[in-house]
């Protein structure tokens, strides 16, 4: 029997971000006993990085926003492929998650009346983002980790421990979940730190892992995603949909080498900023497609004027959705109209007071300034795409974030279907608040309802617990370094933005290659403290992600969203009925299948025009006239 | 038992610190001036004489207020308060304990001194020499936290500053006048005040305590405005430090008679 | 543009370990942290060090460089001359687990021992009304990534390990001044402060200012501040005569 510590619990979150904390709350709000795991140290997740804000329609700076406008933002943003109970329960209901945050000790900007400020961001009818400066990702998830610990507080008052109730382990991360038959029965994992084994018995496992794209090369990513949630949920027997579609953050910086694909917040441009590309103009107006012309502005006066009068004017094409602006730089640069460093220019510095620019986007400046030696107040930044989140993911019911595996459950970027075919910018941080909460209740409901806790067995455990220890077995393999910078190489050249079928048919060709590869890695040292061994276990997990992404966007013959096929370069209506779902297959192989779009409910069809909607539906979907 | 960054269980690394920059350069710079300043101002203060220029009303800022029955005649321009102080006790007593307490309790001094004089610590991650710390918890340290009465007294003498400063407008025979020594002495009142107003204590008495700043509209203002000046505290006083010591020198100079003043205005 | 730069890295753990000479490919525009990541790909596979966002935001790279406590992402190559040989060591305040990793445990517990947010009792959720001049001061403290560099540098424990149990250190007495000057909190923290988290041993040397890689003005915002707020309580010579009175008879 393999030599492991064992906990036991009701709830186990894996992961610490927004929506794992929010998940963890709602847990142990419900009275179960929850256990927060993550890679790395309590308070460090991703969420740090969201810097523009979160998506409520509170109405606060213009009046006329409800949760109605927000929703069809939304499904307007994802190319109404969205998950339309996913996105009504998510503008319905962010403005409360955003306010309970507030009780929570979280200080948002104000607006002169001493609400919480919102601002403009691509995509957003109105503005809509609660923010705190550019570092909103950092208040989020201060403030979830503050009221952890403040539920702790009220532990100890109670029990005299801290950790009765609540028990965050850090730096630990989860290799394999365990069942008992068809539900769920619990986590395994190492530490990080020592490198021993440990076992979570729990009825109720919530995903909370974010996103791939560390699979990608040029990524705003950080190390930790690695898709770790999507692979679990796929050994574990859960679907994944929409996972053809990948969002490229417009703006990346480019240079210095070393810190390309680093995020440059959205409210850069919601702020004022302009693109340029090397002959100085603003390219953004030759981009606007149909579908948006209505709502974006022609000509550069009227953009200008929307800053101050945006009821008004339209909007100025720099805030079209992310995707389209993603692919306008992406052509101007293969158009030879790119800057010195392969990007396109963003300037504020022509465009805002310098003292503005340091009060509003302290942490870009600070980050152009120490990285880049680039001061924004006096040069314009280079800009390019960067990989920066996945639409796609666990398969859930939006009502309790349930998979269909009994006991499984998925909440914030490792879900899928909410934000469609593109996510606007904002609504991660509110699908972060929305949806952790949601988990939590599921989560909690479902383990009110067993009648028996399923049970662990431990022949399962030997089995994962050979499987993370096999990178030591062999000797004279390969370096999972190596193949890791090959996979992201792969990933980016063959199925990134812009993608073609030969060349995903050979990016499938090389990741059947690495998965030969990666059977014979040989990780050198101990168990102790070792990035090699931890790349390896998660260079599993991109794998298996990667095949997910390549053969669905082979699959889909048509151009949407986070999704630009060069051989299908229209949108298709048919094609909007379809999520592509992937499963594993008892081999291992990933096995992608067709499933139909439930219709949306009437009432919120008529929150639409027809001849929108008729952009985007069939003949037959559309409402009668 | 090795403490410190050899304590048992931390990384071992065998070098005191890794700093490989001229991290004592600062303290010893800073420790020089303070040493200096220390043993002029003792000097000066139990000198005794040469701190009043008669003919153009010239007072130096160490002997201000001069109030006891012993200062050189028309020096106790604000009345004599004391009879005769014995010849081992300055006349500029009071001055000294009030002035050398604000700079002593002065949250900038404080760092020079700890920084320079203590070594605790020398610079940010050097060792400091220390077996024990107990940091300003106990006495005498403790008595660090009464800045804020120093901060009164100080307000004080500022304004007697500007009295003597006042004064200084005075040409040879009466009348109205400007000698370099009056431009000295403002500058050195200029340099006073900014120290003055930019201490910590001065930002949290005129708003800082407060919670809500938007209740206080004109609370609010006082405080951004010494908001401004504090971060330039340090500079301030050291600036302040050489100023003092220029204008008592200068008027010591005249006193002396080793060279005159330069006159613009009679 | 690239050359081989000397470095000297800390490898061991908490029984012993020692610094080793290493040459390794630096090019253009890079931060220490990628030299490391290169060392770990090219020579030293198992070499532990702790990271995450690589853009100063999530406070994982802390250790010291040259003996100064510095993010490793945000510490650039070109601060340092070709030939000049980079140390890099852990955080030398906290007790070491392998390599540039520590272990920041010390930190979560005295986070814990703040009370949290108290919030006003009769306000509900979306009726927070609160001025913008009003939350400033708080957030710059919540600035703070945690990277706890001015931990790590506060000499009070990083030289006196025996004080770790009565000193909060600059990152929580921080977090106390921004709950005391939350305009909607409504719990009492300058007792504690002084009391509880050792606000009386800081001797505003400011390293904790220093080395703050967000450039809080710790000190002179957080840290002065609550000690004049406790002198309003506790040093004021009057407050304190009356209490003396006060006690004698009891």
């Amino acid at each position: 029997m393999t030599e492991l510590e064992r906990h036991s619990y009701d709830v186990v979150v894996i992961g610490a971000g927004g929506a794992g904390l929010r998940a963890a709350i709602e847990a142990r709000e419900q009275g179960k006993r929850t256990a927060i795991i993550c890679k790395s140290l309590f308070g460090k997740a991703h969420t740090v990085m969201a810097e523009g804000g979160a998506a409520a329609a509170m109405g606060n700076v213009n009046s006329k926003d409800n949760w109605q406008v927000h929703f069809g933002d939304t499904m307007r943003g994802g190319k109404f492929l969205n998950n339309w109970r996913m996105a009504e329960l998510h503008a319905q209901e962010a403005p409360d998650r955003v306010w309970e945050l507030e009780t929570y000790g979280a200080l948002f900007d104000r607006t002169p009346d001493g609400r919480i400020s919102q601002r403009n961001f691509g995509g957003h009818t109105y503005p809509r983002l609660a923010h705190v400066g550019d570092r909103t990702g950092l208040e989020l998830i201060r403030t979830l980790q503050q009221k952890i610990v403040s539920l702790q507080q009220e532990d100890f008052e109670a029990t005299g421990d801290y950790e009765a109730n609540l028990k965050v382990y850090a730096e630990c991360t989860i290799t394999e979940l365990m069942k008992d038959g068809e539900a769920v029965s619990g986590a395994f994992g190492y530490w990080r730190e020592s490198g021993r084994f440990i076992l979570f018995d729990a009825p109720a496992v919530i995903l909370a892992t974010g996103g791939v794209g560390k699979s990608f090369k040029v990524t705003s990513n950080s190390w930790e995603y690695t898709g770790d949630g999507h692979a679990l949920a796929m050994r574990a027997g859960a679907t994944l949909i929409n996972m053809e579609f990948i969002q490229f953050h417009p703006t990346g910086m480019v240079w210095p080498p070393s810190v390309k694909g680093i995020l440059v917040t959205e409210s850069v441009r919601g702020d004022g900023g302009v693109l340029k590309n090397s002959e100085g103009k603003r390219f953004m107006f030759e981009y606007v497609p149909d579908v948006f012309r209505a709502q974006y502005a022609d000509t550069e006066e009227e953009a200008d004027r929307w800053y101050k009068d945006a009821d008004n004017n339209r909007r100025p094409p720099e805030l079209l959705p992310r995707d389209e602006v993603a692919r306008a730089i992406n052509s101007e640069v293969k158009a030879g109209r790119g800057t010195p460093h392969g990007g396109v220019f963003l300037d504020v510095s022509t465009r805002l007071p310098a003292e503005e620019i340091t009060r509003r986007l302290p942490s870009m400046h600070h980050q152009f300034k120490e990285l880049a030696d680039v001061d924004i107040t006096k040069e314009p930044m280079e800009v390019g795409p960067t990989c920066h989140y996945v639409m796609g993911g666990v398969e859930v019911d939006p009502d309790t974030a349930s998979s269909v595996v009994p006991g499984l459950f998925a909440a914030g970027e490792v879900a899928g279907g909410m934000h469609g075919s593109n996510r606007l910018g904002g609504n991660s941080l509110s699908d972060l608040l929305v949806f952790g909460r949601r988990a939590g209740m599921g989560a909690s409901t479902y383990v009110d309802s067993l009648q028996e806790r399923p049970k662990i067995d431990e022949a399962d455990v030997d089995t994962a617990a050979t499987e993370a220890l096999a990178p030591f077995e062999l000797e004279g393999g390969e370096n999972p370094y190596s193949i890791h910078q090959e996979l992201q190489q792969s990933m980016n050249d063959l199925v990134g933005i812009i993608r073609k079928e030969e060349e995903m048919e050979q990016a499938l060709g090389r990741l059947a290659e690495f998965r030969g590869r990666i059977a014979k890695m040989t990780v050198e040292g101990h168990r102790q403290f070792n990035p090699g061994w931890h790349l390896a276990l998660d260079l599993r997990n991109m794998l298996t992600v990667s095949e997910c992404v390549a053969k669905a966007a082979l699959l889909r013959q048509e151009s949407r969203g986070g999704h630009t096929r060069d051989d299908f370069p229209g949108m298709n209506a048919e094609w909007r009925k379809k999520l592509l779902v992937c499963k594993l297959e008892s081999d291992g192989s990933v096995d992608v299948t067709e499933e139909q779009q439930i219709p949306m409910r009437p009432d919120l069809l008529e929150l639409f025009e027809l001849d929108e909607l008729s952009k985007y539906l069939t003949e037959e979907e559309l409402p009668a006239k | 038992m090795a403490t410190g960054v050899s304590a048992p269980g931390r990384a071992q690394v065998g070098l005191k610190t890794a700093r490989s920059d001229r991290w004592w350069l600062a303290p010893l710079r800073i420790g020089v001036i303070l040493l200096f300043f220390v043993v002029y101002a003792t000097i000066r203060i139990f000198m005794n004489k040469w701190y009043w220029v008669g003919d153009f009303h010239y007072l130096t800022p160490l002997y201000s207020p001069c109030v006891t029955s012993s200062c050189v005649e028309g020096s106790s321009h604000l009345g004599t308060w004391f009879g005769n102080f014995p010849r081992f006790l300055p006349f500029s007593l009071i001055t000294f304990v009030i002035l050398a307490g604000f700079r002593g309790t002065c949250y900038y001094y404080r760092k020079a001194g700890y920084r320079s004089l203590f070594f605790a610590p020398a610079a940010c991650a050097v060792p400091e020499p220390h077996k024990s710390y107990t940091g300003e918890r106990k006495f005498p340290l403790i008595a660090l936290n009464l800045h804020r009465y120093f901060f009164y007294g100080a307000l004080v003498f500022g304004l007697l500053n500007v009295y003597d400063g006042i004064q200084a407008f005075h040409g040879k025979g009466g009348g109205f006048g400007i000698g370099l020594g009056t431009v000295i002495i403002w500058v050195n009142l200029i340099a006073l005040w900014l120290y003055t107003l930019s201490c910590h204590a001065c930002r949290h008495i005129v708003g800082g305590r407060l919670k809500n700043f938007s209740k206080h509209p004109m609370r609010y203002r006082y405080w951004t405005f010494v908001s401004k000046l504090n971060p330039k505290h340090g500079t301030f006083a050291m600036t302040s430090l050489f100023t003092v010591i220029l204008t008592d020198f200068y008027i010591m100079a005249l006193s002396a008679g080793w060279f005159s003043d330069l006159r613009i205005i009679n | 543009m690239s050359y081989k730069g000397k470095f000297r890295v800390w490898r061991g753990d908490s029984e012993g370990g020692e610094l080793k000479d290493y040459e390794v490919e630096v090019n253009e525009g890079e931060v220490v942290l990628d030299v490391i990541h290169r060392l770990q790909a090219t020579q030293t596979p198992d070499m532990a060090v702790r990271w995450n966002c690589k853009a100063g935001k999530c406070g994982s790279c802390s250790a010291e460089i040259n003996g100064m406590p510095k993010l490793m992402c945000m510490c650039r190559m070109n601060t340092f001359e070709e030939d000049e040989v980079v140390t890099v060591t852990p955080m030398r305040t906290f007790p070491v687990i392998k390599d540039l990793v520590t272990d920041v445990s010390f930190n979560y517990q005295k986070a814990r021992e703040i009370p949290a947010f108290k919030p006003p009792a009769d306000v509900k959720p979306g009726e927070y009304r609160m001025q913008q001049v009003d939350v400033e001061r708080s957030q710059e403290f919540r600035k703070c990534i945690e990277c706890f560099l001015c931990q790590d540098t506060c000499h009070v424990i990083r030289d006196h390990e025996e004080n770790k149990e009565s000193f909060s250190g600059p990152r929580f007495l921080m977090r106390i001044a921004e709950l005391d000057m939350h305009p909607l909190d409504a719990a009492d923290r300058q007792h504690a402060a002084q009391e509880q988290h050792g606000l009386g041993f800081c001797n505003i040397t400011k390293c904790c200012t220093e080395v703050c890689p967000e450039h809080i003005k710790i000190t002179d915002n957080a840290l002065i501040p609550m000690k004049e707020r406790v002198a309003d309580r506790k040093y004021d010579p009057l407050v304190w005569l009356g209490n003396k009175i006060r006690r004698r008879p009891a």
